[in-house]
């Protein structure tokens, strides 16, 4: 932290530790054998022995469905907060606490249905933080009812005779909120989804990566069509073609995402918000003089006289 | 120009201890501004002041007044009377005649009301505020700068500090082009040349000169905000709505001076949850709201009590439920702030009395967010948010909180949820000596944050968040009674009924009665005490300005019967959406003896 907001009590620190794949495991995961997420988090466990964050300044944040419960997974700081509001947390734990590295995790219906706003607004404000979408296209902890990226005419607990509801197109919804760095990767292609990971972690601001990862449980082969082994086609954005700054490119190459193409769609240099706030913070304060926050408070008083 | 047409009031010249002015207008005359300036000379010139305003929720304006009670003794409420009344309009003059004690004082802008009614003894004086006002300024002026005439006037008249008013004048318009302020004093100075006839006799005795520290007049967002600050918070989130909005802008505009940012959210969900984010990260942080956005808050708030996390929450209530009435006060909101969640979750409820104490209820509400580790919500009301009063500056070095983040390395034996401690977390930057990182979380939880359905571990936990605020209510001092100690009636409060109460106390015990009063700063947890004190007294009158509900009975009159289990707490209650007067609550007692 630049200015000293808060008194820090904190001893020397120890030798660094080399972060390992085995230090950041917690409990066994929870899921379903088969479930994409396993992937994701092993990947994610990768990503970090590669940046060698201290392990004490990372913190998992997440909201509430299966993809949700990845905070328990990791052995960092972490907090498994409610439905749909794991970005305005996270946004708390950034602009407060710019020492630590915030990571994001979540499903579809968590991220883009009941936290739909939020992310609109985390993502204009440039909100410094990390998002991973666990896009399963159902919800998965409830087991089995329409998500906001199920596709038209599949059938559901809540859709008995196949969904009605155009779903999202979770590129052009993302690429209209400002979000600074939007990708997509797919958790059976676990090279590409750790490039993915590894640039959003990179990107200064906003950062935001739809994976999709099958629910093995209630909506299986749903991803077939992008999973070569299957028969699927995996198709990635050459970025020789493709002007990852410019966003009417990026949203002419989400026209079709059944199954559509894989990696950087959009990428930006946009100040943070903390580093706007900081900048803030700064004038301000180089206007004060060095006066204590005693005094500061005291004048407040003194003009109420 | 014209003398005023006085009908004279009798002669000789008396001090009056108390004045109540009530200002009527509509709000886009600035009769708020110079209630302000007046409420502000009070407090310069160690008078008491308590004011009241009402502000038409409508952009465009509309009727509103200001009224200022200034004194030389205890002032403790608004005032039920006024002593003068000045009517800009026939309309203002229609609706506020009734206001007007027998033989009050009718100041009358005589360009617009023309309709008089000769009653009560009342003296009535017309003068022509807006063509004097034009006449003084210049035509370019139209009306505006009538108050400021009006300010004149009323200095004259009360022969109040003109050197000290002048000042604040200056200090307020002085930041403004040039012209501005020439032309309010132009206003001020024809007002307070007018002759206005004979009504000398009102000349405000001084206030007892004090020396112990500085006296400041200012309201009561203004007040909570700086012991928030005070208190050391640094961190938060919220959304605009009145009354609540004057808060999270002045902690927006200050916070940077601390180092902090305040967040305008999106919503009151995510306001909560960027507030609940600053204080999983380790600060001390507050959200707020009125009513609505209070209700829109609640999922979260449960979530941080499951969590056992700090956290401040500033409800200014108004007038409900749904948008209800925006600018007018109630105190409709104890049963939500206290149960409005989902779940069994325990949490801290705590009103300031007045203006003064919004500071101090702040201060208490950041020392016991973190010794308690889970939320607090203040109750203020939209009469403590909009009225200005007079008192001691507190002391800084008293009440200053260092805002400290502890990412100090958590020893072996770090637990986030130990069952026979209060929590404590281990914000994110702190090392664990263990190796095993904490998980903050709202599933039910074994001691290390582990999700837990065992039945033995759900009642324990259940018991670990109600116990802590259990040990809280044996710290809390029992409440002082004011007057009788014991004897026919108990009146009870919590609130910006504690001015009201107190003078209707005294009424009441002026009339013979044996009447004790007490005031409620902690309504959740109730402290330890109280039920001693209502069994000194025959009748418990619980006042609130809440619906008495199916059952007959106000929020904490409900809770209190529910609490203490005593048939003779009652209640009285009103719905009106205005603050209590003093005849309201003395009729309202009587009733209670007499049956
Ligand atoms: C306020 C609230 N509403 C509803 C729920 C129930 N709920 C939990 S998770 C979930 C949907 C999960 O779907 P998704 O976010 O796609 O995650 P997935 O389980 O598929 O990974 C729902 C509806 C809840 N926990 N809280
Ligand atoms: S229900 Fe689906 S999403 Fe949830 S763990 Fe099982 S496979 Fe994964
Ligand atoms: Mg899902």
């Amino acid at each position: 932290m630049s200015t000293a907001t808060t008194a820090v009590s904190t001893t020397a620190a120890a030798p660094a530790d080399k972060l390992t794949k085995k230090m950041l495991t917690a409990d066994h995961p929870t899921w379903c054998p088969g479930c994409g997420d396993f992937a994701v988090l092993n990947i994610f466990y990768r990503v970090l022995e590669k940046l060698q964050y201290p392990q004490e300044k990372i913190v998992c944040v997440a909201g509430i469905g299966c993809s949700s419960r990845f905070p328990y997974f990791m052995n960092t700081h972490g907090i498994h907060f409610i439905h749909g509001r794991a970005l305005p947390l996270a946004t708390g734990v950034s602009l407060s606490r710019p020492d630590v590295h915030v990571f994001v995790f979540g499903g579809d219906g968590d991220g883009f249905s009941i936290g739909g706003n939020h992310l609109n607004h985390a993502a204009r404000k440039n909100i410094k933080l990390t998002y991973v979408i666990m896009d399963n296209f159902v919800y998965g902890l409830t087991k089995n009812q329409t998500s906001p990226t199920t596709p038209v005419g599949r059938k559901s607990k809540t859709d008995p005779t196949g969904s009605i509801d155009r779903p999202i197109n979770p590129m052009k919804q993302l690429l209209a909120t400002g979000a600074t760095f939007i990708g997509r990767t797919h958790a059976a292609q676990v090279k590409h989804m750790e490039a993915m990971f590894e640039r959003a972690i990179l990107h200064d601001g906003f950062s935001v990566v739809e994976c999709l990862s099958e629910c093995v449980m209630f909506y299986p082969g749903a991803f077939d069509d992008s999973t070569p082994r299957k028969g699927g086609n995996f198709e990635t954005i050459d970025e020789t073609q493709h002007d990852v700054t410019d966003d009417v490119a990026a949203f002419k190459l989400a026209d079709n995402l059944a199954p559509g193409k894989f990696g950087v769609f959009y990428q930006v240099k946009r100040p943070t918000k903390n580093a706007l706030e900081q900048k803030w913070i700064d004038d301000t304060q180089a206007k004060l003089g060095g006066a204590s926050q005693k005094d500061i408070l005291r004048k407040r008083f003194e003009a109420m006289r | 120009m014209s003398t005023a047409t006085a009908s004279s009031p009798s002669s000789s010249r008396t001090t009056l201890r108390n004045t109540v002015i009530r200002l009527a207008g509509n709000s886009q005359d600035g009769i708020q501004s110079i209630g302000g300036f007046l409420a502000r000379l009070a407090g310069r010139t160690a008078q008491e002041v308590m004011t009241y305003m009402t502000i038409p929720s409508t952009i465009s304006g509309g009727p509103s007044i200001f009224q200022v009670h200034l004194g030389s003794g205890e002032v403790l409420s608004a005032g039920d009377e006024s002593d003068v009344l000045v009517a800009f309009y026939q309309h203002s003059y229609d609706d506020h005649l009734n206001s007007l004690r027998q033989g009050g004082i009718c100041f009358y802008d005589s360009g617009e009301v023309t309709e008089l009614k000769q009653e009560r003894g009342i003296h009535h004086i017309g003068i022509p505020f807006t063509a004097a006002t034009v006449e003084a300024i210049g035509g370019s002026a139209k009306d505006r700068g009538k108050n400021l005439f009006v300010l004149g006037m009323l200095c004259s008249v009360f022969h109040l500090d003109k050197e000290k008013l002048v000042g604040i004048i200056s200090k307020q318009f002085g930041k403004k082009d040039e012209s501005v302020l020439r032309n309010a004093l132009l206003a001020f100075d024809a007002g307070f040349g007018y002759s206005v006839g004979d009504v000398e006799q009102f000349a405000l005795a001084p206030g007892e000169a004090t020396d112990d520290g500085h006296r400041i007049s200012t309201d009561g967002n203004q007040m909570l905000t700086m012991g928030l600050l005070a208190g050391g918070v640094r961190y938060g989130a919220a959304y605009p709505i009145t009354p609540w909005s004057s808060i999270m802008e002045t902690l927006r505009s200050e916070l940077p001076k601390f180092g902090g940012i305040y967040v305008q959210a999106e919503d009151e969900l995510s306001a909560v949850c960027m507030t609940i984010g600053a204080a999983f990260a380790g600060h001390l942080a507050i959200t707020g709201s009125a009513g609505p956005g209070l209700s829109l808050k609640m999922e979260a708030l449960s979530y941080a009590s499951m969590a056992e996390l700090p956290l401040i929450v500033v409800n200014v209530q108004r007038g409900g439920p749904s948008t209800g009435l925006p600018t007018n006060v109630e105190q409709s909101d104890l049963m939500q702030a206290i149960y409005g969640s989902h779940g069994d979750c325990p949490r801290i409820v705590l009103a300031p009395k007045d203006v003064e104490d919004c500071f101090y209820i702040a201060f208490e509400a950041c020392q016991l967010a973190r010794k308690y580790s889970c939320p607090v919500i203040i109750l203020s009301d939209q009469a403590l948010s909009s009225r200005i009063e007079a008192f001691h500056e507190p002391d800084l070095d008293k009440y200053w909180l260092e805002p400290e983040l502890d990412i100090s390395p958590r020893g072996e034996d770090f637990k986030p949820y130990p069952l026979d401690k209060i929590t404590r977390h281990a914000p994110p930057g702190s090392k664990i000596a263990s190796g095993k990182y904490p998980i903050v979380t709202g599933l039910e939880h074994d001691e290390w944050g582990h999700p837990s359905g065992s039945p033995k571990m759900h009642t324990a936990m259940t018991a670990k968040r109600r116990e802590k605020l259990v040990k809280l209510a044996e710290e809390l001092p029992a409440p002082a009674i004011h007057g009788d100690q014991e004897g026919d009636v108990l009146l009870v409060g919590w609130g910006s009924t504690f001015g009201p109460i107190k003078e209707s106390t005294d009424r009441l015990r002026a009339e013979g009665h044996k009447v004790g009063a007490i005031h409620i700063r902690h309504l959740h947890p109730l402290p330890g005490g109280v039920e001693a004190i209502l069994k000194r007294f025959k009748h418990v009158a619980v006042v609130e300005m809440n619906d008495s509900g199916l059952y007959g009975y106000g929020q904490l009159a409900m809770l209190m019967r529910a609490r203490y289990a005593l048939p003779h707490i009652q209640s009285v209650c009103k719905t009106d959406g205005l603050a209590y007067r003093i005849r309201e609550i003395v009729t309202a007692v009587e009733k209670i003896l007499a049956a």
